[in-house]
């Protein structure tokens, strides 16, 4: 089995994670930025989790033979504050041209305030302006819904903004039928409280197609599993699924959205 | 797949799942207090399961769910509860 893990928070996991990817067949690892649980009190936080982000991390993969990529923005979670967010968002043009930078992510809403609204319109002005890719989070739980509604207005009425270049992450079954149908990437999030089961992803994927989908195990700081791809992957074969269809969601459809990016390399 | 198939994989799970929720609302009863919101919306919810139509899931997320437009003047916090208070 291949496997691209498009969404893990590698720097809330130890060494031992990546063993265990790599082991079980994972090509590449792509990152987004986000909260690390707990508030940075200036941009300069910020700073230096990007220099982690673009430096530090992809040296600890490829000890295991694994390209990691990553994404750059301040998180929903830490845009109440409109003058730090726009900080920090000054900060990251000097980091988009760094080669393992995908785009502008993970981007979105956490508890639908005006304040997140304002910083995610920024983010997509930027995004549009450097002709990036767009990695959104969509807010959790009853929360869900109205950001994501919130988050597909806010991306269609920029009309810079191409759909087929947006990837909108944690959806759900009572979201993922709109963000299909407005011509976005949906990605779908294994975890073991909330968000998707492996079970659910498949049904969703039952329901909806696999064309322009994804799953990632988001794994981080949180109860997350690290191998989470390849348990999903498990059962789709459990579920009858074919090893080829298999392999086109988990590996082929995380490649044909991200190398939309031409920085998106596997090595030969 | 065949509805024999679909048991055999998932039947115990979601037995096992069912249980727990039971025992839960028993626990739930047994203790002291006042429940809160979130008590009701999830009888709501349980209520989507007894329905025949397709979209359980869908319905269940969906009456958990915050059905408002307008986004709210500032974020309370961060955390999310698993229910809307209404
Ligand atoms: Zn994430």
């Amino acid at each position: 089995m291949r496997y691209i893990e498009p969404h893990g928070h590698m720097v809330s996991l130890v060494t031992d994670d990546y063993l265990d990817m790599a082991t079980a067949g994972c090509q590449a690892v792509c990152e987004p930025a986000f909260w690390a649980g707990f508030d940075r009190s200036s941009a300069d936080g910020f700073h230096d989790y990007f220099c982690q982000l673009t430096e530090h991390e992809p040296k600890r993969a490829a000890r295991f033979g694994l390209p990691h990529f990553c994404w750059l923005c301040i998180n929903p979670k830490e845009s109440e504050d409109i003058a730090l967010a726009d900080d920090v968002l000054a900060l990251i043009p000097k980091f988009l041209d760094r080669p393992t930078v995908l785009g502008i992510g993970e981007i979105g809403l956490n508890k639908n305030s005006r304040n997140e609204v304002k910083v995610l319109e920024k983010h997509v002005d930027l995004a549009a302006r450097e002709q990036q890719l767009i990695l959104v989070h969509t807010p959790h739980l009853e929360d869900k819904l109205k950001g994501t509604r919130l988050i597909l207005d806010v991306l269609q009425s920029d009309s810079r903004i191409r759909p087929e270049r947006c990837i909108i992450d944690h959806v759900e079954e009572h979201t993922v039928r709109r963000v299909l149908d407005a011509g976005f990437w949906a990605g779908m999030t294994l975890y073991p409280e909330s968000k998707c089961t492996s079970a659910r992803a498949v049904d969703i994927v039952e329901m909806y197609g696999a064309e322009r989908v994804w799953m990632n195990s988001a794994c981080d700081w949180g109860v997350s599993v690290p191998l989470a791809v390849p348990y999903a992957a498990l059962e789709m074969r459990r579920r009858g699924h074919s090893a080829e269809a298999v392999d086109r969601l988990i590996y082929q459809n995380p490649i044909r959205f991200l190398s939309q990016c031409p920085k998106f390399k596997l090595p030969a | 797949m065949t509805r024999q198939k679909l048991l055999d994989l998932y039947f115990m799970d979601a037995r096992a799942r069912l249980i727990d929720l039971a025992a839960f609302l028993d626990r739930i009863d047994r203790g002291q207090g006042e429940a809160d919101f979130r008590l009701n919306a999830l009888r709501q919810a349980i209520a989507e399961l007894g329905k025949p139509d397709q979209g359980r899931a869908e319905r269940v997320l969906l009456s958990l769910s915050d059905p408002t437009l307008e986004p709210i003047a500032a974020a309370p916090g961060k955390g999310a509860i698993g229910a809307y208070p209404g």
